[in-house]
């Protein structure tokens, strides 16, 4: 067994409008010299520390979980799961 | 005649909920938390405002986990009416018993403030009493109200005649300025707004008659029933 570090990764679904994203952007960002920024997204993210037998098994134990439990909800958001050796 | 005001860690519209079933329109009322099991000869549900769990990760979704959920589900199925305000709302749209989700306020701000319903659906056993097209004076008190669903569930909520509730203005974002809807049998309706806290002259300086109707409503469902 080996203990790893599980980043999830929770974001609005393309089309979901990210008003916080984009007052970053819009108010912050582009206020200053940064131009070429185009676009800006937040994201929630949670780490998980997870110990199982290697990393795959980590990467669909926590997907599970997130599933299951609606860490993330369907109708709106994406999660990304990666996996790291703690 | 009893109904439940379902009670979680957070909820803080409990006893408002609770003295306006019981003192103002003289239901045999009772709180059940969040950890227990609801009684089967319950004849409705509340599940008032609140913060359940300090809105953590998302509002509404771990009280959605709470064991109490299975029993509400159990008898939203048997036709038991159930109103979920404003958090309680959120939780249901969470444990998936309504459809869609409540986004932050496109404002990002929380909003609490005085708003005008209408009522686009008044078969429900808490909108029986109200007329089509009816305005309602009624405050909102919420940062995450921005009610959302991909356009195939708008459609269907559409056709099934699901949305209860239209915002007369465009108040947070929420698409087609929905501010309640009902499952497909009518029996569970949600709404992001506040009845319990315009059914009162004293603190509903608008008019505190159209929020009344709503708990009236749930009167002549249940004396129906009996």
């Amino acid at each position: 067994m080996a203990t790893f570090d599980v980043h999830v990764t929770i974001e609005n679904k393309p089309g979901i409008s990210d008003p916080e994203g984009e007052t970053i952007l819009n108010d912050l960002v582009l206020r200053g010299l940064h131009k070429s920024v185009t676009k800006i997204k937040t994201a929630k993210m949670l780490k998980f520390t997870i110990t199982e037998k290697d990393k795959k098994t980590a990467h669909s134990k926590v997907q599970k979980i997130c599933d299951d439990l609606r860490i993330y909800n369907p109708m709106v958001s994406i999660v990304t799961v990666d996996v790291f050796d703690a | 005649m009893k109904v439940g005001v379902v009670v979680f860690p957070g909820s803080n519209c409990d006893r408002d909920m609770y003295h306006v079933l019981s003192d103002v329109f003289h239901f045999d009322t009772q709180y059940f938390w969040h950890d227990k099991g609801l009684p089967k000869n319950i004849d409705a549900i509340i599940l008032p405002g609140g913060f359940s769990y300090g809105d953590r990760l998302r509002a509404g979704v771990i009280a959605a986990h709470s064991p109490i959920i299975s029993d509400v589900q159990k008898l939203a199925e048997k036709g038991i009416p159930v109103l979920g305000v404003c958090n309680g709302f959120q939780i249901l749209v969470e444990s998936g018993l309504l459809p869609g989700v409540l986004l932050k306020n496109e404002s990002l701000n929380f909003m609490c403030e005085w708003t005008e319903l209408i009522v686009e659906n008044n078969k429900t056993p808490f909108t029986n009493k109200l007329k089509l097209n009816q305005k309602i004076p009624i405050p909102i008190a919420n940062g995450e109200g921005r009610y959302y669903a991909d356009d195939d569930t708008l459609k269907k909520l559409k056709k099934k005649n699901q949305i209860v509730f239209r915002y007369g203005d465009v108040v947070n974002g929420s698409a087609n300025r929905i501010a309640g809807v009902c499952n497909e049998d009518g029996n569970v309706v949600g709404m992001m707004p506040h009845p319990e806290r315009a059914v009162e002259s004293e603190i509903n300086p608008i008019d505190s008659k159209p929020s009344s109707l709503i708990f009236e409503s749930l009167l002549v469902q249940m004396g129906a029933k009996n």
